[in-house]
C-alpha cells in the first residue's frame, strides 16, 4: 500500500515549487473551509484561469438550498439516441474537449426487447439517422446514489454527497487514484489522463467550485446535475438540451414538481437497484 | 371533422365562451415557430374569399401537405375561416396561436395532461418561482404531418484505443 502522503505527492508532481502551488498544497479541505478561506481560495482560482485562459471565471461555491433533494427522471419511451445532450454536457461543464476526450453522459444503443447491459452495450453507434429501428437509447450518467459506492471507497473523502443530494469532487483534494471509478456501478466517473484541453474560446465562465470549473490533469471529474445552474433554480444543460423532452428534473421534497409527478404516474425504474445504491435517477415509460 | 353542429352550438352559448377563455393562457409559452413573413394570415387573407373545400392547395401553402388523419379533417377544423390569425377548437372558440396546445389537447387528452406537468414535452427556465416556459406541441410536431422527424445524431465518442494509442 502506498501511503496517502506519498499518493497525494503523486498528484502535485507536476507543479514547480510557486507560490500557488504552496498555497494549494496547504488548501483546506473545501468542507474544512471557513468563509474566509473560500473568498482565498476563490481568489487565487479566479486569478489562476484568468492567467491561464485569459477570460474571467466567476467560480461560485453556492451551498445546498434548504429543503432540496434533487432528482431525476429519463422517459425511455421518448429517448432517440441524438446525442445533444452529451455535447450540451460538454460544453456546458468544460470537459476536455480531445486528447483526452472526457464525456460524463453515455448514450447506449438496446435492440428492443433485450436486458439492460451497462457491460456490453455499444455506444459507439452511428447511423445517418436516428433513431433506428429495432433500437431503443437509454443515456446513462452519475446517478446520485443516495448510498454512494465511489464515496465509501475514496481514501481522503475528495469526494462526498452534499445536503441536496448532488455526489460531487474537490479536484483540489482528489489524488487520482481512481478508487471510485472501479467502485461506480453506473461508470459514471471519468479520468484526466491527461492534461485537459479546453479552448478558451469555448470556455463557459459561469462555474462551481463543485463542479464544472476547469479541471486538471490526473483527476477524476463527475455530473453534478450542474450543480451551477440548478442551485441557482435552474435545469441542469441536458434537460433543456434535449429536442424530445426525454429529461426531467425537479425537487424530490416538491409534491409539485416534475420529478413527483412522474413517479406517482409512471411505470419508473432505477438502474441496478438491487445493488442498494439507491440512485436518484429514475427511469421511466411515458408510453 | 364535423363542424356544423359546432358552429351552430357555439353561437348559442357564444356569451359565456370570453368567461370561459379568460382562465387559460395559464402557461406561458415559447413563441409560435412560423416561417418568416407568414404571420400575421389576415395581410392576405383579409382579401381573399374562402374556400371550404377540400383541394389540393396550388396557389399558396404548397409544401403543406396534411398526414394527420388528414381522411376526416381539412385546414378549417383548426383554422379559424372567419379570421385566419386565429386556430379553432371543435366547439367553434378561436384562440390565439399561443394557445395552440389546446387545440391539439382535444384530441390527446393524455399527453396534454403530461405536457401540462412538464412531462410531455419540455419546459426550459427557471424552475423555482414559476418563471418556466412550456414549448408548444408545434415547436416538436408540424401540427400538419406531427410525426416527430429523424434526426442526424452527434459523433460518438472516441475509443480508448484511438485516444490513448494503445
Ligand atoms: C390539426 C390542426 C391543423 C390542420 C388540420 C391544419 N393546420 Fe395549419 N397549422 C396548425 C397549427 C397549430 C399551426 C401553427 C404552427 C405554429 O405555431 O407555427 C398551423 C400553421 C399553419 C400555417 C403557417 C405555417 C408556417 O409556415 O409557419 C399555414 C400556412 C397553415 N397552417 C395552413 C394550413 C393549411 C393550408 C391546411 C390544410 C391543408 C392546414 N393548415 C391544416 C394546425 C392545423
Ligand atoms: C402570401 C399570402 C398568404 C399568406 C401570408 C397566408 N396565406 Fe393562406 N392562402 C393564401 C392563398 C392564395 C390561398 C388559396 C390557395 C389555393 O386555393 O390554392 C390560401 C389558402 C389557405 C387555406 C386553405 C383554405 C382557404 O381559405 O382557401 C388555409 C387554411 C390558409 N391559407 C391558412 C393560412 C394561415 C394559417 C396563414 C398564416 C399562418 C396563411 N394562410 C397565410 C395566401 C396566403
Ligand atoms: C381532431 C383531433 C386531433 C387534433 C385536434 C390533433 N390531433 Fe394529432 N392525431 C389525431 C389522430 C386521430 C391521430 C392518429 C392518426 C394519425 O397519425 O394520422 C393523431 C396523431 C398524432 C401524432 C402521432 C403521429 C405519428 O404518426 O406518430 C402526433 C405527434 C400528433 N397527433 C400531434 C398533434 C399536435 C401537435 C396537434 C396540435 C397541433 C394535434 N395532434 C391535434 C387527432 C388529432
Ligand atoms: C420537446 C418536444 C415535444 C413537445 C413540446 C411535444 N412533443 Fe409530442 N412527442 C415528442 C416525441 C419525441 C415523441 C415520440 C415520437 C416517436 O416516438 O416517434 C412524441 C410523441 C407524441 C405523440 C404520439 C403518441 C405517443 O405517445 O408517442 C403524440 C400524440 C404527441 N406527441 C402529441 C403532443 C402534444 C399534443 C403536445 C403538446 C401538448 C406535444 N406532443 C408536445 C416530442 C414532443
Amino acid at each position: 500500500m502506498l501511503s496517502l502522503g506519498a499518493l497525494a505527492g503523486l498528484s502535485l508532481g507536476n507543479l514547480s515549487c510557486t507560490r500557488r502551488a504552496r498555497e494549494e498544497f496547504l488548501q483546506k479541505h473545501f468542507r474544512e473551509m471557513t468563509e474566509a478561506d473560500k473568498a482565498a481560495v476563490i481568489g487565487r482560482l479566479e486569478a489562476q484561469y484568468q492567467q491561464q485562459y485569459g477570460k474571467a471565471v466567476r467560480v461560485g461555491t453556492e451551498p445546498a438550498v434548504p429543503g432540496t433533494l434533487w432528482g431525476y427522471g429519463l422517459d425511455l419511451s421518448r429517448c432517440i439516441g441524438c446525442r445533444r445532450c452529451v455535447y450540451a454536457c460538454v460544453q456546458e461543464n468544460n470537459q476536455s474537449r480531445g486528447n483526452p476526450q472526457l464525456q460524463w453522459i453515455r448514450v447506449i444503443r438496446l435492440k428492443k426487447g433485450s436486458l439492460i447491459n451497462l457491460e456490453n452495450s455499444e455506444h459507439y453507434y452511428d447511423p445517418a439517422t436516428v433513431p433506428e429501428p429495432g433500437f431503443m437509447y437509454m443515456p446513462v450518467q452519475c446517478q446520485q446514489c443516495e448510498n454512494p459506492p465511489c464515496v465509501r471507497v475514496c481514501p481522503v473523502k475528495a469526494t462526498w454527497k452534499e445536503p441536496d443530494g448532488l455526489v460531487v469532487v474537490d479536484y483540489n483534494w482528489c489524488i487520482g487514484c481512481r478508487y471510485c471509478i472501479a467502485a461506480c456501478p453506473y461508470k459514471g466517473r471519468v479520468f484526466n489522463w491527461a492534461e485537459p484541453t479546453l479552448p478558451p474560446q469555448e470556455i463557459n465562465p459561469e462555474v462551481h467550485y463543485l463542479g464544472n470549473r476547469p479541471r486538471m490533469k490526473n483527476v477524476v471529474e463527475k455530473c453534478t446535475f450542474c450543480v451551477q445552474r440548478v442551485r441557482k433554480g435552474r435545469y441542469p444543460a441536458c434537460v433543456e438540451a434535449c429536442p424530445t423532452g426525454t429529461r426531467k428534473f425537479g425537487n424530490l421534497l416538491d409534491p409539485a414538481s416534475e420529478i413527483r409527478y412522474l413517479i406517482e404516474h409512471k411505470r419508473v425504474f432505477r438502474m441496478k437497484e438491487d445493488l442498494n445504491t439507491e440512485p436518484k435517477f429514475y427511469y421511466f415509460f411515458s408510453a | 371533422m364535423k363542424a356544423m353542429p359546432f358552429i351552430i352550438c357555439c353561437m348559442t352559448i357564444g356569451l359565456v365562451l370570453p368567461v370561459l377563455a379568460a382562465q387559460h393562457n395559464e402557461y406561458p409559452v415559447s413563441p409560435p415557430p412560423f416561417s418568416e413573413g407568414i404571420f400575421p394570415c389576415s395581410t392576405c387573407h383579409a382579401g381573399l374569399a374562402v374556400n371550404t373545400r377540400k383541394r389540393q392547395l396550388k396557389d399558396e401553402h404548397t409544401a403543406i401537405t396534411l398526414r394527420h388523419a388528414e381522411k376526416e379533417r381539412w385546414c378549417l377544423d383548426c383554422h379559424s375561416a372567419g379570421n385566419r390569425d386565429k386556430l379553432r377548437l371543435a366547439d367553434g372558440e378561436t384562440i390565439d396561436f399561443t394557445e395552440s396546445y389546446r387545440l391539439c389537447g382535444q384530441c390527446h387528452g393524455n399527453i396534454y395532461r403530461d405536457w401540462k406537468a412538464g412531462i410531455h414535452g419540455k419546459r426550459t427556465g427557471s424552475f423555482t418561482g414559476g418563471k418556466r416556459t412550456y414549448l408548444l406541441c408545434v415547436g416538436c410536431h408540424n401540427p400538419h404531418d406531427p410525426k416527430f422527424k429523424p434526426l442526424k445524431p452527434e459523433p460518438p465518442p472516441v475509443r480508448p484505443k484511438a485516444q490513448y494509442g494503445k
